[in-house]
């Protein structure tokens, strides 16, 4: 009887985060009706953004949030994995806490903070110190043309990149501390170095937490706000440049939504269920992935 | 174990019913008003809230959540006013329904700023070189039409760094409202709202955005609010006027302005008085309003309502230079005081 009204309760409880994403489509979409009307599927393709003329298209802000995001885990995920493997594999005891606590510390800071100093430290920090060299020696290169403003792109993926590394550390470390100690003793007794150990018995190990913690940071990056508002340039834009400014569907509905009325109001919350289907089809993809990519053998699996 | 629980929850229904009955009573005689928009004026109302409480215990809970939800509240008639630095459209009017009124409670200044190293503050800008550059006809800080305005300025040969608001803004709202009234191209192209689709410039978040921006990047041009710009010390630009004569953004000029367009200001006060007649006034700036039904459901509410916007325009105005907003001007405040006496609640005037 217990067990039975327990399995109902928890039952319902996962049963209500279905009914909150569906109550959440169906808001999205009634407030959108509008815009959808309107514009259509169109609106993915469409590079217009005239709240005076009543025209709008969110392909500019699509680009934005999924680059901005790529940019953000190309930097983090090497970083991320690199700090969690020193710290679960390498790092004495009495260094290990404090780090952890220091990453901890990271991941708690509000993300307006985090804009606030990217505007005044890392901005000036990106156009003076960082964007020179890299101009001299990739200049060449579509990724690294126009002038740097310090505002754009590459900051926005930068800021990024440190606020969602901590969630890629503190969640890789605690899987790779999990990783049976027979695992390695395995590993090392074949005449394995550590970082061999690491490769063929910690990782395969640990991978479905890592991969987890991954999803994390995406998510984290792909809606972030505030932070990336103060950095990115807010210009509805495509460009290849990583120095040319950009815009991202959140940091547009942060922006306009207080003073939208009527078609720019209903265009805004499209935006927001664009930005929906858009974390909604990364994340399949994702999976989908990394199912593939789990089908190989590792080396030494239980 | 039933027992302690029981005892609990009579203690709490038992505080509950003290602190209830204590709280009715005061209530019924304290009126409390709602009202929601603009962020602009939020610290005017916010000290007006505080010190009407005190001397006349009327409360009035404004949030500032940006004049469209504003706006969008006054509509829905979820609250007491609205509060706007952008008018309502005549089809938010009708929306609206009844006889919304419009009554400008303060003005404020947009100004150009700016930060090229070297260069303090005063540069002069006419009209034309204003919307060149932001149409992004003007390129350089050296071009020969900035050049003659400015003989004694070291002006640079770089690219002028546009930056503009990205969130929808009262004060957007102004600016490109003076750069369609300066400018037919800037009207045909780009239009005025409180968003528009900027030819050129980077958007920074808020005031403190723009001024941040302005501030970390040599050679960029910016518009900010007057006060803000005051606060920050910043270098502000000067504005040709239409009588030609260059003018200091100021409170004083900013009030003047208001004078100089006073024959304009049509019956509902629904317009953007920038580009005024007048020697010495200057020309970008505008109102910020109260927005209330002409027609008041509720006596005692609308009584409390109008009374604290005919003390808002009459003693409520000294609070406002030290905050950097500009007072409305004699002349406009007799003007509203006529439209204060026409609020009716059931087909009878609210004020003697």
């Amino acid at each position: 009887m217990g067990d039975r009204l327990f399995a109902h309760l928890l039952a319902a409880m996962a049963g209500g985060v279905l009914v909150i994403t569906a109550a959440m489509l169906a808001a999205l979409t009634v407030g959108a009706w509008p815009a959808i009307r309107k514009f259509g599927p169109a609106f993915f393709a469409s590079s217009a953004w005239d709240p005076v003329a009543g025209d709008f298209g969110a392909l500019p802000f699509i680009y934005g949030t999924l680059v901005s995001s790529a940019v953000a885990l190309g930097l983090a995920v090497p970083l991320g994995l690199g700090v969690a493997i020193f710290l679960s594999e390498l790092a004495p005891g009495w260094l290990r806490r404090p780090v952890g606590f220091l990453v901890e510390l990271l991941a708690a800071i509000p993300s307006v903070v985090y804009g606030l100093w990217g505007i005044f430290v890392l901005v000036p920090w990106v156009r003076a110190t960082l964007s020179p060299p890299l101009k001299a020696t990739l200049g060449f290169l579509p990724l690294f043309e126009g002038p740097p403003l310090g505002i754009g792109m590459l900051t926005a993926g930068l800021i990024l990149a440190i606020m969602v590394v901590p969630f890629i550390i503190a969640v890789s470390t605690e899987v790779m501390r999990a990783v049976p100690t027979s695992q390695r003793e395995a590993a090392l007794s074949l005449g394995a170095t550590v970082w061999e150990t690491t490769r063929a018995a910690v990782i395969p190990y640990a991978r479905s937490g890592i991969v987890g913690a991954i999803f994390l940071a995406l998510a984290r990056a792909l809606g972030e706000t505030m932070a990336v508002t103060m950095v990115v340039g807010n210009v509805p834009q495509i460009r290849a440049s990583l120095f040319a400014p950009a815009y991202t569907i959140s940091a547009v509905i942060a922006n306009e939504f207080a003073e939208a009325t009527d078609v720019h109001l209903a265009a805004l919350i499209y935006a927001g269920l664009v930005l929906f289907l858009v974390t909604l089809t990364v994340n399949i993809l994702a999976r989908l992935l990394v199912a593939r990519a789990g089908r190989g053998p590792g080396l030494i699996r239980e | 174990m039933l027992k302690p629980l029981s005892c609990f929850l009579g203690l709490v229904l038992g505080v509950a019913a003290v602190l209830g009955a204590a709280g009715t009573t005061p209530a019924q005689q304290a009126v409390t008003l709602t009202g929601a928009g603009a962020t602009f004026p939020f610290p005017l109302y916010s000290k007006w809230s505080q010190v009407y409480d005190v001397e006349r215990g009327v409360r009035i809970n404004y949030q500032s959540i940006g004049s469209g939800g504003g706006i969008r509240q006054f509509i829905a008639k979820t609250v007491d006013f609205g509060a706007t630095d952008g008018p309502m459209t005549d089809e938010q009017i009708r929306q609206a329904g009844g006889r919304p009124l419009h009554i400008p409670m303060v003005a404020g200044a947009v100004a150009p700023v700016y930060n090229i190293p070297g260069v303090g503050t005063g540069l002069n800008f006419t009209p034309g070189v204003l919307a060149g550059v932001f149409l992004g006809r003007i390129t350089r800080w050296n071009d020969p039409r900035l050049l003659k305005d400015n003989p004694e300025a070291k002006l640079p040969a770089a690219d002028i760094i546009v930056v503009r608001r990205s969130d929808g803004s009262g004060t957007t709202a102004i600016w490109v409202n003076y750069l369609s009234r300066v400018s037919a191209e800037w009207r045909r192209k780009v239009g005025e709202g409180t968003s528009v689709n900027w030819p050129v410039g980077i958007g920074g978040k808020g005031n403190e955005g723009v001024a941040g921006l302005v501030r970390q990047t040599p050679n960029a041009l910016g518009y900010v609010e007057l006060a803000y710009a005051l606060t920050n010390r910043m270098p502000v630009g000067n504005v040709r006027n239409r009588a030609g004569q260059f003018i200091r953004p100021s409170l004083s000029s900013t009030t003047r302005a208001m004078e100089g367009a006073l024959a304009a200001i049509p019956p509902d006060y629904r317009i953007f008085f920038t580009d005024p007649q007048g020697r010495d006034v200057y020309p970008v700036a505008g109102f910020t309003w109260i927005l209330i039904h002409g027609e008041q459901p509720d006596p005692v509410k609308g009584r409390a309502l109008v009374d604290f916007l005919w003390w808002a325009v009459h003693d409520g105005q000294k609070y406002a230079p030290p905050l950097h907003y500009a007072p409305l001007p004699k002349g406009l405040v007799a003007r509203v005081e006529g439209t204060l006496r026409a609020v009716t609640t059931q087909g009878k005037a609210l004020l003697p």
